[in-house]
């Protein structure tokens, strides 16, 4: 193991000034609720099914869900919130990486974000558990193996081949299309270049109708996550920044 | 060498008590008390056989066939869900690992305090210690998804440099779970070995072979006792730190946690009390049912017993309800509006019930029961009483983990969680320690009987006056 000098351990550089690399900014004026983003990250992910009684229990797996609450109170004067996609929130001091014991969740140095490592995860679940967003979702039964679900035989067809099929007793989470991101590198990389921003996005971004997420580069100055951040003062906000998890989405507060 | 130590009970003067009501007074010859366990140990009685039969049956159904289901199908035949990630089964693990600090402390802080009513149950305890971190390992070993592959948190060299990560509190519990599961085990052997030499001088057949094999050929000479007394001693005071940081280690998988209601700094030492509060309750129900079943143990284990237990317990109790309250004064003066919400949801919300039996359990029941000397000497009562702060103390750990977790910092994802798979293999679980005890107490000599005739040869009674005082002879 080599030591990373240009950690911020070693620098006077502080953790906040780090900044990112990949970010998002999710606009909850426009989101419309129309689930398009959770279908699309399922579909690009191998994002299993659950079934309905699962479904029921709370055991869906979908890597980005859209939440919505509401005030207890008689059918007209019912007060809604706006809708939130909720999706990892790729935090930098990312409270389900340290307490993994064997290191199946862990920081990407290289793309500053959270990913998962599905064959080291044995399934101690202390990462979910210290989720504050709560968006790790669990494999509680093989949901993926057609011999266990014969009705998947068709649907197996269209796995996505870049993504791993993950099998019972692990966790798995968002990673911002990690194999989209790799990709545009490559490609980036073999053409002699940087990435573009809007050069790619990720699933949940494309399928988005009313184009309220969009998925940027979050160290240019000039690209749009950070334009939109810059366009937005007073509405952009970011969820339970109070724990100073540092997470790379940014919202747009909705019905201000 | 010989000089009178503090005396062995405080009576009353206006009691007047029979000494020979103690133990310790009322010496029998050591043949004699050899004969007694030996003949306890073998005495086997069809009853026995069938309670044995019954809870190895529902060993293999609740933790065999039920394991293998968990195994082969997933986590998704128990309960747990999102935001309720773990649930009945690390409320076992922590409950076993509380009752495995009785042992510890009984026969390690008493000795090492000198606490002479110790004497006759420290081995019982010590076995209690042994066999719950069994049941505790069981139930971690449950709680993974992916357990056939649990090696992988042991630090072992590999091709792919993969290492795991000591940031982790489950790694820290890892550590401090296995040297106390070493440390215990080690300290259960010591004081055994006379024992076991003195039931292969009285033994034949397999048993004799079996007590060979497991007394190292110890014959009784002067340097053999000199030797094993160092080494307990040094066990004695080594294991007194492990005790105290194991617990507070697994109280730091939830105090390190960014969950409300779990990131409390009171937690090391609140969990570190309520361990003892059902190990001491644990105690009490063993001695009792061994009291009432065993050959001959209605000498050893006395009322004055119970009444040390009595005590202990009691006075645990109110250092538990002492911490338990600390552990509202963090909220409450944090003012954080999520632990205000975990603390509404425990006491107000649909399961507040269980918080209300948790503390008429863990309060109530011994602060009534245990004040009075008379009752502690009663053991039927007492074990009543440590059986009401057994399901307290559950209750308590049940509270702290599937039902505090309910309440996310996420309030899309609060939901109820409900045991399925997890209430078979609870039961399978405390069966399987039932049936460790029993076998035991068939197979090792569950009486100290050097320790107790070392007590006995020390207690004299000293005629001051017209009075006989009880002194104790310091034998080191």
């Amino acid at each position: 193991m080599t030591t990373d000098l240009k950690s911020p351990g070693f620098t006077n550089q502080s953790e906040e000034e780090l900044g990112g690399r990949w970010g998002m900014v999710i606009d909850q004026d426009l989101c419309t609720g129309c689930q398009a983003c959770v279908a699309a990250c399922s579909m690009e992910n191998n994002v299993p099914f659950v079934g309905e009684d699962d479904a029921g229990y709370g055991r869906a797996m979908h890597w980005i869900r859209i939440e919505r609450l509401w005030e207890e109170a008689e059918y007209p004067e019912v007060k809604m919130t706006p809708f939130q996609p909720m999706l990892c929130q790729q935090c930098h001091n990312a409270p389900c990486e340290p307490v993994c014991p064997v290191y199946a969740s862990v920081h990407s140095a290289s793309e500053d974000i959270n990913l998962q490592v599905y064959n080291r995860c044995v399934g101690t679940r202390y990462c979910g558990n210290n989720c504050p967003y709560q968006v790790r979702s669990f494999n509680w039964y093989d949901y993926s193996d057609a011999r266990i679900r014969p009705e998947l035989t068709t649907l197996q067809n269209q796995f996505n081949p870049d993504v791993t099929v993950r099998r019972r007793g692990v966790m798995e989470k968002c990673t911002f299309c990690i194999q989209r991101i790799h990709r545009a590198e490559d490609k980036a990389k073999s053409e002699g270049r940087d990435i573009i921003d809007g050069e790619f996005t990720t699933a949940c971004a494309q399928a988005c109708p009313a184009n309220a997420i969009t998925f940027g580069r979050l160290d240019n100055p000039e690209s749009k996550i950070n334009q939109l951040t810059a366009a937005h003062p007073s509405r952009a906000d970011q969820v339970h920044a109070e724990l100073g998890t540092l997470p790379r989405i940014t919202y747009l507060a909705g019905g201000v | 060498m010989t000089s009178i130590a503090k005396p062995f009970a405080r009576p009353h003067a206006e009691e007047h008590e029979d000494p020979r009501e103690h133990l310790m007074h009322d010496p029998l010859p050591r043949g004699q008390m050899n004969e007694m366990v030996m003949e306890a140990m073998h005495a086997t009685s069809w009853k026995f056989w069938a309670v044995t039969t019954f809870l190895t049956l529902l060993v293999i159904y609740c933790v065999g066939y039920e394991w293998y289901v968990l195994i082969m199908q997933g986590q998704g035949v128990a309960g747990v869900t999102r935001p309720d990630y773990w649930g009945v089964f690390l409320v076992n693990t922590v409950f076993w690992i509380g009752i495995s600090h009785a042992g510890t402390f009984i026969s390690a802080i008493l000795r090492v305090l000198k606490v002479e009513s110790r004497r006759p149950f420290t081995r019982a305890a010590e076995l209690m210690t042994t066999f719950g971190l069994i049941q505790a390992g069981f139930s971690i070993f449950m709680h993974m998804g992916r357990v056939w592959l649990s090696y992988w948190m042991l630090p072992i060299p590999n091709e792919r440099r993969l290492w795991p990560d000591f940031h982790s509190p489950l790694m820290w519990d890892l550590l401090a779970i296995t040297t106390y599961v070493l440390c215990s085990t080690m300290y259960l052997f010591l004081p055994l070995i006379p024992d076991l030499a003195m039931a292969r001088d009285r033994s034949t057949g397999w048993r004799k072979i079996f007590y060979r094999a497991l007394a190292l050929g110890f014959r009784g000479t002067e340097g053999e006792w000199k030797n094993l007394t160092t080494a307990m001693n040094i066990f004695a005071f080594a294991i007194i730190p492990v005790m105290f940081s194991v617990h507070t280690i697994v109280s730091w998988d939830f105090a390190m946690a960014t969950r409300p209601g779990w990131s409390s700094t009171v937690f090391g030492p609140y969990f570190v009390v309520g361990a003892l509060h059902s190990g001491m309750a644990a105690v009490a129900i063993v001695l009792f049912i061994l009291r009432s079943t065993m050959k001959h143990y209605k000498y050893f284990i006395r009322p004055e017993h119970f009444n040390t237990i009595g005590m202990l317990m009691l006075m645990v109790s109110m250092a538990w309800a002492y911490f338990y309250f600390n552990d509202y004064l963090v909220p409450w003066y944090g003012g954080d509006k999520w632990d205000k919400l975990v603390q509404e949801y425990t006491e107000k919300g649909p399961l507040a019930y269980l918080w209300f039996t948790m503390l008429i359990c863990n309060i109530a029941v011994p602060w009534l029961l245990l004040w009075n000397k008379k009752w502690r000497q009663t053991p039927w009562l007492l074990a009543i009483a440590g059986l009401l702060i057994n399901v307290g103390m559950w209750l308590e750990r049940y509270l702290i983990i599937p039902v505090g977790v309910t309440i996310t910092r996420n309030p899309f994802t609060w939901r109820q969680y409900y045991p399925r798979i997890e209430i078979p293999m609870t039961v399978g679980v405390f069966a399987f320690f039932l049936l460790l005890y029993m076998l035991a107490s068939r197979l090792i000599p569950l009486i100290p009987v050097w320790e107790v005739q070392e007590g006995q040869e020390s207690h004299t009674l000293r005629k001051i006056g017209k009075a006989s005082v009880p002194a104790i002879s310091e034998l080191e």
